[in-house]
Protein backbone atom coordinates (compact mmCIF):
# COMPACT_ATOMS: atom_id res chain seq x y z
CA UNK A 1 0.00 0.00 0.00
CA UNK A 2 2.85 2.23 0.05
CA UNK A 3 2.28 3.72 -3.23
CA UNK A 4 -0.50 5.34 -1.89
CA UNK A 5 1.26 7.76 0.18
CA UNK A 6 2.51 10.69 -0.38
CA UNK A 7 5.97 11.71 -1.93
CA UNK A 8 6.64 13.69 1.09
CA UNK A 9 5.86 11.50 3.47
CA UNK A 10 6.95 8.22 2.01
CA UNK A 11 10.62 9.74 1.65
CA UNK A 12 10.35 11.08 4.97
CA UNK A 13 12.89 8.81 6.79
CA UNK A 14 11.82 7.80 10.51
CA UNK A 15 13.27 9.33 13.36
CA UNK A 16 16.96 8.19 14.58
CA UNK A 17 14.96 7.84 18.03
CA UNK A 18 12.54 5.49 17.16
CA UNK A 19 15.55 3.22 15.08
CA UNK A 20 16.92 2.54 18.83
CA UNK A 21 13.48 2.82 20.79
CA UNK A 22 12.82 -0.52 18.68
CA UNK A 23 16.90 -2.02 19.72
CA UNK A 24 16.57 -0.82 23.54
CA UNK A 25 13.10 -3.11 23.25
CA UNK A 26 14.83 -6.33 22.76
CA UNK A 27 16.82 -6.02 25.69
CA UNK A 28 16.29 -6.67 29.85
CA UNK A 29 18.08 -4.54 32.63
CA UNK A 30 18.97 -1.80 30.59
CA UNK A 31 19.49 1.65 32.18
CA UNK A 32 18.19 4.00 29.74
CA UNK A 33 19.27 7.22 29.59
CA UNK A 34 17.44 7.92 26.79
CA UNK A 35 14.27 9.62 27.95
CA UNK A 36 13.23 13.10 27.13
CA UNK A 37 10.98 13.29 29.83
CA UNK A 38 11.15 14.53 33.34
CA UNK A 39 11.26 11.61 35.89
CA UNK A 40 9.12 13.18 38.31
CA UNK A 41 5.53 13.03 38.55
CA UNK A 42 3.06 15.98 38.14
CA UNK A 43 3.15 18.05 41.26
CA UNK A 44 0.17 16.85 43.36
CA UNK A 45 -1.64 20.02 43.13
CA UNK A 46 -1.71 19.93 39.70
CA UNK A 47 -2.72 16.42 39.75
CA UNK A 48 -5.43 17.15 41.69
CA UNK A 49 -7.02 19.93 39.96
CA UNK A 50 -7.12 18.18 37.07
CA UNK A 51 -9.66 15.32 38.81
CA UNK A 52 -11.40 17.72 40.54
CA UNK A 53 -12.46 19.20 37.41
CA UNK A 54 -13.41 15.15 36.09
CA UNK A 55 -15.51 15.68 38.92
CA UNK A 56 -17.25 18.64 38.18
CA UNK A 57 -18.17 17.55 35.01
CA UNK A 58 -15.73 19.29 32.83
CA UNK A 59 -15.73 17.21 29.91
CA UNK A 60 -16.49 19.18 26.97
CA UNK A 61 -14.57 20.96 24.43
CA UNK A 62 -13.50 24.39 25.22
CA UNK A 63 -13.20 27.21 22.76
CA UNK A 64 -10.38 26.66 19.78
CA UNK A 65 -8.16 28.93 20.87
CA UNK A 66 -8.40 26.99 24.98
CA UNK A 67 -10.05 28.02 28.38
CA UNK A 68 -10.19 32.26 28.09
CA UNK A 69 -9.03 31.53 32.42
CA UNK A 70 -5.85 29.80 31.13
CA UNK A 71 -5.10 31.97 28.73
CA UNK A 72 -4.94 35.07 31.15
CA UNK A 73 -3.42 33.27 33.66
CA UNK A 74 -0.79 32.83 30.57
CA UNK A 75 -0.77 36.37 29.83
CA UNK A 76 -0.48 37.53 33.19
CA UNK A 77 2.67 34.75 34.01
CA UNK A 78 4.91 35.08 30.70
CA UNK A 79 4.25 39.05 31.38
CA UNK A 80 5.82 38.76 34.87
CA UNK A 81 8.59 36.16 33.99
CA UNK A 82 9.87 36.87 30.33
CA UNK A 83 8.55 40.34 30.25
CA UNK A 84 6.13 39.68 27.28
CA UNK A 85 2.71 40.73 26.72
CA UNK A 86 0.20 39.02 25.28
CA UNK A 87 -3.63 40.01 24.33
CA UNK A 88 -5.32 36.66 26.05
CA UNK A 89 -8.04 37.16 23.49
CA UNK A 90 -6.15 37.50 20.13
CA UNK A 91 -2.46 36.22 20.84
CA UNK A 92 -2.41 33.41 22.32
CA UNK A 93 -3.59 29.86 21.36
CA UNK A 94 -3.84 27.12 23.91
CA UNK A 95 -2.54 23.92 21.81
CA UNK A 96 -2.42 19.44 22.54
CA UNK A 97 1.28 20.18 23.41
CA UNK A 98 4.36 22.41 21.98
CA UNK A 99 4.80 19.87 19.39
CA UNK A 100 1.33 20.79 17.63
CA UNK A 101 2.44 24.50 17.86
CA UNK A 102 5.41 23.81 16.08
CA UNK A 103 3.37 22.02 13.51
CA UNK A 104 0.73 24.89 13.39
CA UNK A 105 3.94 27.55 13.00
CA UNK A 106 5.54 25.54 10.04
CA UNK A 107 1.71 24.87 8.00
CA UNK A 108 0.46 28.42 8.67
CA UNK A 109 3.47 30.43 7.19
CA UNK A 110 5.77 28.43 4.92
CA UNK A 111 5.10 26.51 1.51
CA UNK A 112 6.68 25.03 -1.28
CA UNK A 113 9.53 27.48 -2.18
CA UNK A 114 10.20 28.54 1.16
CA UNK A 115 12.96 27.26 2.96
CA UNK A 116 13.89 26.91 7.32
CA UNK A 117 16.28 27.50 8.77
CA UNK A 118 16.68 24.73 11.60
CA UNK A 119 19.45 24.57 13.76
CA UNK A 120 21.98 21.90 14.05
CA UNK A 121 21.57 19.79 16.31
CA UNK A 122 18.01 20.05 17.33
CA UNK A 123 14.94 18.54 18.52
CA UNK A 124 13.69 16.25 16.33
CA UNK A 125 10.64 17.66 14.91
CA UNK A 126 11.34 20.99 13.06
CA UNK A 127 12.69 19.38 10.09
CA UNK A 128 9.83 17.38 9.39
CA UNK A 129 7.52 19.51 10.21
CA UNK A 130 8.60 22.07 7.89
CA UNK A 131 9.06 19.50 5.22
CA UNK A 132 5.33 18.24 5.46
CA UNK A 133 4.33 21.90 5.38
CA UNK A 134 5.65 21.91 1.56
CA UNK A 135 8.92 23.49 2.57
CA UNK A 136 12.45 22.41 2.32
CA UNK A 137 15.34 22.79 5.28
CA UNK A 138 18.31 24.20 5.52
CA UNK A 139 20.88 23.26 8.64
CA UNK A 140 22.32 25.92 10.44
CA UNK A 141 25.81 24.17 12.14
CA UNK A 142 26.53 24.80 15.91
CA UNK A 143 30.05 23.56 17.54
CA UNK A 144 30.76 22.61 21.03
CA UNK A 145 33.65 25.13 20.48
CA UNK A 146 30.60 27.89 20.62
CA UNK A 147 29.05 25.97 23.49
CA UNK A 148 26.36 25.32 20.68
CA UNK A 149 24.97 28.18 20.42
CA UNK A 150 23.95 29.48 16.77
CA UNK A 151 25.92 32.26 15.89
CA UNK A 152 25.12 34.86 13.36
CA UNK A 153 28.20 33.79 11.49
CA UNK A 154 27.15 30.85 10.62
CA UNK A 155 23.81 31.94 10.33
CA UNK A 156 24.80 34.12 7.20
CA UNK A 157 27.24 31.42 5.81
CA UNK A 158 24.33 28.88 5.06
CA UNK A 159 21.33 31.75 4.50
CA UNK A 160 19.42 31.79 1.04
CA UNK A 161 16.84 34.64 -0.22
CA UNK A 162 14.03 32.36 0.16
CA UNK A 163 14.45 31.17 3.79
CA UNK A 164 11.34 32.56 5.59
CA UNK A 165 11.45 31.27 9.08
CA UNK A 166 14.30 30.66 11.79
CA UNK A 167 13.74 28.11 14.21
CA UNK A 168 15.29 28.91 17.73
CA UNK A 169 15.14 26.15 20.38
CA UNK A 170 17.35 26.97 23.36
CA UNK A 171 17.94 25.82 25.84
CA UNK A 172 18.69 23.16 23.29
CA UNK A 173 17.56 19.49 23.13
CA UNK A 174 20.10 17.39 21.91
CA UNK A 175 23.13 19.80 23.77
CA UNK A 176 21.69 21.74 26.87
CA UNK A 177 22.92 24.78 25.51
CA UNK A 178 21.35 28.29 26.00
CA UNK A 179 21.70 31.98 24.42
CA UNK A 180 22.00 34.88 26.59
CA UNK A 181 21.11 38.16 25.76
CA UNK A 182 24.05 38.85 24.21
CA UNK A 183 24.03 35.53 21.89
CA UNK A 184 20.58 36.65 20.82
CA UNK A 185 20.98 40.46 19.82
CA UNK A 186 23.23 39.65 16.46
CA UNK A 187 20.31 37.08 15.44
CA UNK A 188 17.57 39.76 15.90
CA UNK A 189 19.36 41.91 13.74
CA UNK A 190 20.04 39.39 11.40
CA UNK A 191 16.12 38.53 11.34
CA UNK A 192 15.22 41.86 10.78
CA UNK A 193 17.45 42.48 7.92
CA UNK A 194 16.46 39.67 6.10
CA UNK A 195 12.90 39.57 7.15
CA UNK A 196 12.59 36.27 8.58
CA UNK A 197 9.92 34.99 11.23
CA UNK A 198 11.41 33.30 14.07
CA UNK A 199 9.99 30.31 15.73
CA UNK A 200 11.12 30.50 19.04
CA UNK A 201 10.71 26.93 21.05
CA UNK A 202 11.08 28.10 24.46
CA UNK A 203 10.22 24.69 25.88
CA UNK A 204 12.94 24.38 28.09
CA UNK A 205 13.08 28.30 29.46
CA UNK A 206 12.73 27.16 33.17
CA UNK A 207 14.90 24.76 33.26
CA UNK A 208 18.45 26.79 32.94
CA UNK A 209 21.27 26.80 35.85
CA UNK A 210 23.07 29.93 36.00
CA UNK A 211 21.44 32.69 34.54
CA UNK A 212 17.57 32.96 33.79
CA UNK A 213 16.34 32.46 30.49
CA UNK A 214 15.98 35.35 28.02
CA UNK A 215 13.13 34.84 25.32
CA UNK A 216 13.58 36.03 22.11
CA UNK A 217 10.31 37.52 21.32
CA UNK A 218 11.48 40.20 24.37
CA UNK A 219 14.09 41.32 22.39
CA UNK A 220 13.71 45.33 21.08
CA UNK A 221 11.52 44.84 17.70
CA UNK A 222 10.92 40.66 17.71
CA UNK A 223 7.66 40.41 19.83
CA UNK A 224 5.58 40.67 16.32
CA UNK A 225 8.60 38.85 14.15
CA UNK A 226 8.96 35.70 16.67
CA UNK A 227 6.44 33.17 17.53
CA UNK A 228 6.58 32.03 21.10
CA UNK A 229 6.04 28.38 21.71
CA UNK A 230 5.91 27.02 24.78
CA UNK A 231 4.23 24.37 27.46
CA UNK A 232 3.84 22.95 30.16
CA UNK A 233 5.82 19.43 29.91
CA UNK A 234 9.18 19.89 30.78
CA UNK A 235 8.32 22.58 33.72
CA UNK A 236 5.52 20.83 35.35
CA UNK A 237 6.01 17.33 34.36
CA UNK A 238 3.13 17.16 32.63
CA UNK A 239 4.35 15.47 28.81
CA UNK A 240 1.18 12.94 28.89
CA UNK A 241 -1.29 15.83 29.23
CA UNK A 242 -0.55 17.57 25.92
CA UNK A 243 -1.05 21.07 26.89
CA UNK A 244 1.12 23.76 24.88
CA UNK A 245 0.48 26.99 23.57
CA UNK A 246 2.05 29.69 20.96
CA UNK A 247 2.08 33.39 21.12
CA UNK A 248 2.44 35.74 18.99
CA UNK A 249 0.90 38.53 16.81
CA UNK A 250 -2.71 38.10 16.58
CA UNK A 251 -2.86 37.71 12.54
CA UNK A 252 -0.72 34.83 12.59
CA UNK A 253 -2.52 33.61 15.73
CA UNK A 254 -5.71 33.96 14.07
CA UNK A 255 -4.17 31.66 10.96
CA UNK A 256 -3.05 28.98 12.96
CA UNK A 257 -6.29 28.78 14.91
CA UNK A 258 -8.18 28.34 11.90
CA UNK A 259 -5.52 24.84 11.30
CA UNK A 260 -5.88 23.97 14.64
CA UNK A 261 -9.88 24.13 14.82
CA UNK A 262 -10.16 22.38 12.11
CA UNK A 263 -7.66 19.45 13.10
CA UNK A 264 -7.41 19.76 16.69
CA UNK A 265 -10.49 21.29 17.50
CA UNK A 266 -8.68 22.17 21.39
CA UNK A 267 -6.64 20.96 23.89
CA UNK A 268 -7.99 18.76 26.08
CA UNK A 269 -10.09 20.13 28.94
CA UNK A 270 -9.00 18.24 31.92
CA UNK A 271 -5.24 19.01 30.89
CA UNK A 272 -6.12 22.73 30.56
CA UNK A 273 -7.26 22.99 34.38
CA UNK A 274 -4.82 21.35 35.30
CA UNK A 275 -2.50 23.99 33.97
CA UNK A 276 -4.44 26.60 35.51
CA UNK A 277 -3.44 25.46 38.53
CA UNK A 278 0.19 24.68 37.49
CA UNK A 279 0.51 28.51 37.17
CA UNK A 280 -1.23 29.66 40.11
CA UNK A 281 0.59 27.36 42.61
CA UNK A 282 3.38 25.17 41.36
CA UNK A 283 6.27 27.21 41.09
CA UNK A 284 8.04 25.97 44.24
CA UNK A 285 7.67 22.58 43.02
CA UNK A 286 8.96 23.73 40.09
CA UNK A 287 12.01 25.18 41.48
CA UNK A 288 12.53 21.96 43.55
CA UNK A 289 12.72 19.88 40.37
CA UNK A 290 15.26 22.41 38.92
CA UNK A 291 17.46 21.85 41.97
CA UNK A 292 17.09 18.40 41.61
CA UNK A 293 18.10 18.31 38.08
CA UNK A 294 21.07 20.52 38.60
CA UNK A 295 22.33 18.49 41.32
CA UNK A 296 22.40 15.35 38.78
CA UNK A 297 24.08 18.15 35.34
CA UNK A 298 26.71 18.57 37.45
CA UNK A 299 27.25 14.65 38.73
CA UNK A 300 27.06 13.94 34.99
CA UNK A 301 29.50 16.12 33.79
CA UNK A 302 32.09 15.66 36.26
CA UNK A 303 31.40 12.03 35.65
CA UNK A 304 32.27 12.30 31.74
CA UNK A 305 35.32 14.57 32.24
CA UNK A 306 36.27 12.01 34.59
CA UNK A 307 36.60 9.54 31.70
CA UNK A 308 38.85 11.56 29.78
CA UNK A 309 35.97 13.09 27.67
CA UNK A 310 35.33 16.52 26.58
CA UNK A 311 31.91 17.40 28.14
CA UNK A 312 30.58 21.15 27.44
CA UNK A 313 28.42 22.40 30.15
CA UNK A 314 24.98 22.40 29.53
CA UNK A 315 23.08 25.51 31.40
CA UNK A 316 19.55 24.83 30.33
CA UNK A 317 17.22 21.74 29.54
CA UNK A 318 18.21 18.24 31.26
CA UNK A 319 20.59 16.84 28.91
CA UNK A 320 24.41 16.46 28.86
CA UNK A 321 25.87 16.13 25.09
CA UNK A 322 30.03 14.69 25.31
CA UNK A 323 32.12 14.18 22.86
CA UNK A 324 32.81 10.64 22.56
CA UNK A 325 35.07 11.00 19.22
CA UNK A 326 38.14 10.13 21.62
CA UNK A 327 36.76 6.90 20.98
CA UNK A 328 37.64 6.44 17.79
CA UNK A 329 33.79 5.44 17.46
CA UNK A 330 31.14 7.24 15.57
CA UNK A 331 28.14 8.72 17.42
CA UNK A 332 25.87 5.23 16.71
CA UNK A 333 28.35 2.81 16.94
CA UNK A 334 29.21 4.01 20.18
CA UNK A 335 25.21 4.07 21.38
CA UNK A 336 25.12 0.72 19.75
CA UNK A 337 28.10 -1.11 21.51
CA UNK A 338 27.79 0.53 24.57
CA UNK A 339 23.92 -0.85 24.87
CA UNK A 340 24.87 -4.21 23.43
CA UNK A 341 28.06 -4.45 26.17
CA UNK A 342 26.79 -2.43 28.98
CA UNK A 343 23.19 -2.30 28.64
CA UNK A 344 22.99 1.48 29.05
CA UNK A 345 21.27 3.20 26.30
CA UNK A 346 21.99 6.97 25.22
CA UNK A 347 20.91 8.72 21.85
CA UNK A 348 23.53 9.30 19.59
CA UNK A 349 24.12 12.66 18.61
CA UNK A 350 22.94 12.31 15.13
CA UNK A 351 19.77 11.36 15.51
CA UNK A 352 19.16 15.28 16.09
CA UNK A 353 21.17 16.55 12.85
CA UNK A 354 24.50 15.60 11.46
CA UNK A 355 26.48 18.05 13.21
CA UNK A 356 25.79 15.97 16.40
CA UNK A 357 28.50 13.05 15.01
CA UNK A 358 30.88 12.60 17.66
CA UNK A 359 28.65 13.61 20.61
CA UNK A 360 25.94 11.23 22.24
CA UNK A 361 23.00 12.54 24.59
CA UNK A 362 22.29 11.70 27.99
CA UNK A 363 19.31 12.88 29.80
CA UNK A 364 20.12 13.32 33.56
CA UNK A 365 15.76 13.20 34.27
CA UNK A 366 16.81 9.97 36.35
CA UNK A 367 17.51 9.16 39.58
CA UNK A 368 21.36 9.93 41.40
CA UNK A 369 21.76 5.77 42.11
CA UNK A 370 20.60 5.19 38.26
CA UNK A 371 22.91 8.30 37.01
CA UNK A 372 25.91 7.21 39.32
CA UNK A 373 25.33 3.18 37.78
CA UNK A 374 24.92 4.72 34.20
CA UNK A 375 28.44 6.42 34.71
CA UNK A 376 30.31 3.41 36.04
CA UNK A 377 29.40 1.19 33.54
CA UNK A 378 29.66 4.35 30.95
CA UNK A 379 33.02 4.21 32.25
CA UNK A 380 34.37 0.80 31.90
CA UNK A 381 33.22 1.01 28.23
CA UNK A 382 35.07 4.29 27.61
CA UNK A 383 38.59 2.58 29.54
CA UNK A 384 38.02 -0.20 27.22
CA UNK A 385 38.07 1.58 24.21
CA UNK A 386 40.64 4.17 25.33
CA UNK A 387 42.95 1.44 25.72
CA UNK A 388 42.41 -0.18 22.91
CA UNK A 389 43.87 2.65 21.00
CA UNK B 1 19.83 34.29 57.40
CA UNK B 2 20.93 31.85 55.36
CA UNK B 3 22.36 32.91 51.59
CA UNK B 4 21.10 30.60 48.59
CA UNK B 5 24.55 28.38 48.49
CA UNK B 6 24.01 27.54 51.93
CA UNK B 7 20.10 27.28 52.01
CA UNK B 8 20.87 24.56 49.37
CA UNK B 9 23.36 22.66 51.00
CA UNK B 10 21.86 22.49 54.12
CA UNK B 11 18.57 20.92 52.39
CA UNK B 12 21.08 17.94 50.66
CA UNK B 13 22.20 17.55 53.82
CA UNK B 14 19.22 17.02 55.14
CA UNK B 15 17.84 14.90 52.45
CA UNK B 16 20.61 12.44 52.55
CA UNK B 17 23.23 13.11 55.42
CA UNK B 18 26.14 10.29 54.08
CA UNK B 19 27.38 12.61 50.75
CA UNK B 20 30.75 12.81 51.96
CA UNK B 21 32.12 16.76 50.96
CA UNK B 22 33.38 15.68 48.09
CA UNK B 23 30.12 14.01 46.79
CA UNK B 24 28.54 17.47 47.82
CA UNK B 25 30.88 19.24 46.12
CA UNK B 26 30.10 17.66 42.66
CA UNK B 27 26.72 18.31 43.07
CA UNK B 28 26.57 21.79 44.38
CA UNK B 29 29.85 23.03 42.71
CA UNK B 30 30.70 24.24 46.08
CA UNK B 31 34.84 23.93 47.11
CA UNK B 32 34.87 20.24 49.39
CA UNK B 33 37.06 23.01 51.49
CA UNK B 34 34.01 25.61 52.03
CA UNK B 35 31.38 22.81 52.70
CA UNK B 36 33.70 21.07 54.97
CA UNK B 37 34.08 24.06 56.82
CA UNK B 38 30.80 24.81 56.99
CA UNK B 39 28.86 21.71 58.08
CA UNK B 40 31.40 21.88 61.14
CA UNK B 41 29.62 25.88 61.89
CA UNK B 42 26.85 24.40 61.85
CA UNK B 43 27.42 21.59 63.77
CA UNK B 44 29.19 23.63 66.40
CA UNK B 45 26.64 26.49 66.24
CA UNK B 46 24.17 23.12 66.79
CA UNK B 47 22.13 23.62 63.07
CA UNK B 48 23.17 20.59 62.39
CA UNK B 49 21.92 18.58 65.42
CA UNK B 50 22.54 14.82 65.02
CA UNK B 51 22.80 12.73 62.12
CA UNK B 52 19.96 9.60 61.84
CA UNK B 53 18.58 7.32 59.46
CA UNK B 54 15.12 7.41 58.71
CA UNK B 55 13.70 4.18 59.95
CA UNK B 56 9.92 2.65 59.81
CA UNK B 57 9.88 0.54 62.67
CA UNK B 58 6.29 -0.90 61.76
CA UNK B 59 8.24 -2.74 58.86
CA UNK B 60 10.45 -4.18 61.31
CA UNK B 61 8.46 -6.68 63.01
CA UNK B 62 9.18 -5.06 66.63
CA UNK B 63 6.46 -3.95 68.65
CA UNK B 64 6.49 0.12 69.16
CA UNK B 65 3.17 1.73 70.43
CA UNK B 66 3.29 5.36 70.08
CA UNK B 67 1.01 8.40 71.35
CA UNK B 68 0.47 11.86 71.48
CA UNK B 69 -0.20 13.33 74.27
CA UNK B 70 -2.38 16.88 74.90
CA UNK B 71 -1.25 18.40 78.51
CA UNK B 72 -2.56 21.02 80.32
CA UNK B 73 -0.31 22.70 82.79
CA UNK B 74 -0.58 25.81 85.06
CA UNK B 75 2.43 28.21 84.07
CA UNK B 76 5.08 29.19 86.71
CA UNK B 77 5.42 32.54 87.85
CA UNK B 78 8.95 33.74 86.05
CA UNK B 79 9.39 30.87 84.62
CA UNK B 80 6.09 30.68 82.19
CA UNK B 81 6.39 26.43 80.13
CA UNK B 82 10.07 26.45 80.01
CA UNK B 83 10.60 24.93 83.62
CA UNK B 84 8.20 21.90 83.18
CA UNK B 85 9.30 21.52 79.80
CA UNK B 86 12.88 20.97 80.76
CA UNK B 87 12.17 18.63 83.27
CA UNK B 88 9.60 16.64 80.69
CA UNK B 89 12.46 16.55 77.90
CA UNK B 90 14.34 14.48 80.37
CA UNK B 91 12.70 11.51 79.35
CA UNK B 92 14.02 9.21 77.39
CA UNK B 93 9.91 7.92 76.48
CA UNK B 94 9.98 11.78 75.11
CA UNK B 95 10.33 11.60 71.65
CA UNK B 96 8.94 15.30 70.69
CA UNK B 97 7.97 17.57 72.73
CA UNK B 98 6.01 21.08 71.89
CA UNK B 99 3.89 24.14 73.75
CA UNK B 100 1.05 24.77 71.45
CA UNK B 101 -1.77 27.24 71.11
CA UNK B 102 -5.42 26.91 71.78
CA UNK B 103 -7.18 23.92 73.93
CA UNK B 104 -3.78 22.54 75.54
CA UNK B 105 -0.56 23.47 76.22
CA UNK B 106 2.14 21.07 76.04
CA UNK B 107 1.87 18.14 73.20
CA UNK B 108 4.17 15.18 73.81
CA UNK B 109 4.92 12.31 71.23
CA UNK B 110 5.58 9.03 73.57
CA UNK B 111 7.02 6.26 72.55
CA UNK B 112 7.08 2.82 74.29
CA UNK B 113 7.17 -0.98 73.61
CA UNK B 114 3.35 -1.42 74.95
CA UNK B 115 0.50 0.25 75.65
CA UNK B 116 0.72 -0.03 79.47
CA UNK B 117 4.63 1.38 78.99
CA UNK B 118 3.07 4.32 77.62
CA UNK B 119 -0.14 4.17 79.87
CA UNK B 120 2.38 3.79 83.36
CA UNK B 121 4.19 6.70 81.79
CA UNK B 122 1.67 9.18 81.87
CA UNK B 123 -0.06 7.68 85.28
CA UNK B 124 3.49 7.76 87.11
CA UNK B 125 5.51 10.30 85.24
CA UNK B 126 3.40 12.76 83.75
CA UNK B 127 0.27 13.45 85.45
CA UNK B 128 1.63 13.29 89.22
CA UNK B 129 3.97 16.04 88.31
CA UNK B 130 3.02 19.30 90.40
CA UNK B 131 1.35 22.18 87.84
CA UNK B 132 0.13 19.23 85.21
CA UNK B 133 -3.68 19.76 85.59
CA UNK B 134 -4.81 16.97 82.95
CA UNK B 135 -3.48 14.72 80.27
CA UNK B 136 -5.42 13.45 77.41
CA UNK B 137 -3.42 10.60 75.56
CA UNK B 138 -4.33 9.48 71.89
CA UNK B 139 -2.72 6.19 70.55
CA UNK B 140 -1.39 6.34 67.21
CA UNK B 141 -3.11 3.56 65.18
CA UNK B 142 -1.12 3.70 61.83
CA UNK B 143 1.81 5.43 60.47
CA UNK B 144 1.44 6.65 56.56
CA UNK B 145 3.65 9.73 56.57
CA UNK B 146 6.16 10.79 58.34
CA UNK B 147 8.98 13.59 57.86
CA UNK B 148 8.36 13.82 54.50
CA UNK B 149 7.98 10.07 53.55
CA UNK B 150 5.55 8.62 52.01
CA UNK B 151 5.41 5.07 54.57
CA UNK B 152 2.54 3.96 52.42
CA UNK B 153 4.36 3.84 49.23
CA UNK B 154 2.08 3.61 46.51
CA UNK B 155 5.02 1.85 44.81
CA UNK B 156 4.24 4.21 41.93
CA UNK B 157 4.90 1.31 38.87
CA UNK B 158 4.98 4.31 35.86
CA UNK B 159 6.27 3.31 32.93
CA UNK B 160 8.15 5.67 30.85
CA UNK B 161 9.21 4.84 26.86
CA UNK B 162 12.72 3.47 27.07
CA UNK B 163 14.04 6.51 24.85
CA UNK B 164 11.86 9.46 23.41
CA UNK B 165 13.07 12.52 21.98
Amino acid sequence: MNNYLTPNVASLPPSGIRKFFDLVATMKDVISLGVGEPDFVTPWTVRESGIFSLEEGQTMYTSNAGLLELREELSHHLNKTFNLSYDPHHEILITAGASEAVDLVMRAVLGPGDVALVPDPSYVSYAPCAILAGASVTYVPTYAREDFRLRVEDLARVYTPNAKLLVLSYPNNPTGAIMNREDLLPIADFANEHDLLVLADDIYSDLTYDQKHVSFASLPGMRDRTLFVNGFSKSYAMTGWRIGYVAGHSGLIQGMTKIHQYTMLCAPIMGQFAAIEALRSASEAKNDMVTAYDRRRRLMVHGFRQMGLDCFEPLGAFYVFPDISKTGLSSEEFAEQLLREEKVAVVPGTAFGPSGEGHIRCSYAYSMEQLQEALKRIAHFVERRLTNL
Amino acid sequence: MLNEEDRRLLKLIAEDCRLTPEELSIQTGLSTDYITKRIIDWENDKVIVGYQPMINWDRTGDEKVSALIEVKVLPQRGYGFDKIAKRLQKYPEVKALFLMSGGYDLSLLIEGKTMQDVALFVAEKLASLEHVQSTATHFVLRRYKQDGIELLGEEETIQRLVVSP
